[in-house]
């Protein structure tokens, strides 16, 4: 079962051994930013869950960051 | 010897979480425990400065936070640089760790202090030497006075410190070259002799310790994968149902999502005590996107979104407990068929 990590300190997520790591925005909303409105911020969102469900899809050899 | 100190916000007396956010600020003296720590050094040393900065400001501007703390050396010149303890505060370890790189790139050594399982040793321990702590801030009145020693030593060895049990500090693993009363093999004989009869000896190459698992291959496709969520930042039904620990925790929860498409002020929080909490509890999707894989799978982009999601709170928590909930996590999801995990950290 393969697995993506979202998270905002890269470098704790590769200690941890995590293979596949999609950097997120910010420690405490990781898929989201207070500075945009609700639609702009769920695009975004979007936009990582998708960059993350492609990483699923992407055959790796060593952990990588996308 | 003149000392520069960093700190984080909290022992910088600037506020807890609230204040994770502080950017970098420069004092005068001893702060917070520098002031303990001053006084268990007499007059052999001195805190003349202090760095206080904010342990997500740190990590989340990293770059910036380097530079700017670059330069306070550059203008404070000392001669030692001491960070934390951190005990297992994860952005304060790793913001002390980066300190003490930072310290020896520029030819200053940097003495820290952590619990062996904060992810600041385990990065940055060949460029700082750090004293074992305990996993909190309990631990400090034992804490300081084991960094005040090596402090110590360091002043008295000009510099030279011996071996890591000689001195008082983790092991580095770095090789360094040594003379030996005994020829290896006649050594290797008696630890062998030694394990034999049962009796203790100290190995001169542990076994490092190997946690990473090959990467799992990838999926064919997402139209039929069942994606499931998993979480260390604590989001849990509004209430938090199973008491869930807000650091520590001893436990993960298992809920369902099973019609849900949002998650909202009204439905769910976080539990976590190590961030700030104001924005997960007002839209719980910037940690736990329910919200677009609902709408992914209604689009099709993906088979389906699993109706369990599986959380805790990474806050503190033992490795230990992290194993043992994700080996518990993981064998649920095989269970109930899904085909992949999007995991989220705080």
């Amino acid at each position: 079962m393969p697995v993506v990590h979202i998270a905002t300190v890269v470098p704790i997520s590769i200690t941890v051994g995590a293979n596949r790591i999609v950097p997120a925005i910010a420690i405490p909303h990781p898929l989201g930013d207070p500075k945009m409105d609700k639609v702009e911020e769920k695009l975004v969102r979007r936009e990582m869950v998708v960059k993350a469900l492609n990483t699923l899809t992407t055959e790796i050899s060593e952990q990588t960051v996308f | 010897m003149r000392i520069l100190h960093y700190i984080n916000q909290f022992f910088g007396q600037k506020g807890g979480e609230e204040a994770a956010n502080h950017p970098i600020e420069l004092v005068e003296g001893p702060v917070g425990p520098g002031g303990a720590l001053n006084n268990l050094l007499g007059d052999k040393a001195e805190i003349v400065n202090t760095i206080i900065c904010g342990d997500s400001y740190f990590n989340e501007n990293e770059g910036v936070a380097v530079m700017g703390i670059k330069e306070i050396i550059e203008q404070v010149k000392p001669d030692l640089i001491v960070a934390g303890p951190a005990f297992n505060a994860g952005r304060y370890g790793v913001a002390c760790g980066r300190v003490g790189k930072l310290a020896a790139e520029m030819g200053i050594t940097c003495i820290s202090g952590m619990y062996p399982e904060n992810p600041g040793y385990d990065l940055y321990k060949q460029t700082a030497y750090m004293v074992e702590t305990k996993n909190s801030a309990a631990d400090m009145r034992k804490a300081l006075p084991n960094m005040a020693a090596l402090i110590s030593a360091f002043i008295e060895k000009e510099g030279k410190l011996g071996m890591p049990a000689e001195d008082g500090y983790m092991p580095r693993d770095l090789r360094v070259n040594m003379f030996a009363e005994k020829r290896g093999a006649a050594r290797a004989v008696d630890m062998l002799i030694a394990k034999l009869a049962g009796e203790e000896f100290t190995t001169e190459y542990p076994m490092p310790v190997f946690d990473n698992v090959a990467p799992f291959a990838a999926l064919k496709s997402l139209k039929d994968a069942k994606i499931a969520l998993v979480t260390s930042g604590g989001v849990v039904p509004k209430g938090n149902p199973d008491h869930i620990e807000s650091s520590s925790a001893q436990k993960y929860g298992e809920y369902s999502i099973e019609g849900i498409f949002d998650l909202t002020e009204e439905t769910h929080e976080t539990a976590h005590g190590g961030y700030d909490p104001v924005k997960c509890n007002e839209n719980s999707d910037v940690v736990l996107p329910v919200d677009v894989l609902r709408d992914l799978e209604k689009e099709g982009v993906i088979g389906s979104l699993h109706n369990m999601f599986y959380t805790t709170v990474g806050n503190g928590t033992s490795v230990s407990n992290s194993k043992k909930f994700g080996a518990e996590i993981a064998q649920k999801l095989l269970d109930a068929g899904v085909s992949a995990a999007i995991l989220t950290s705080t």
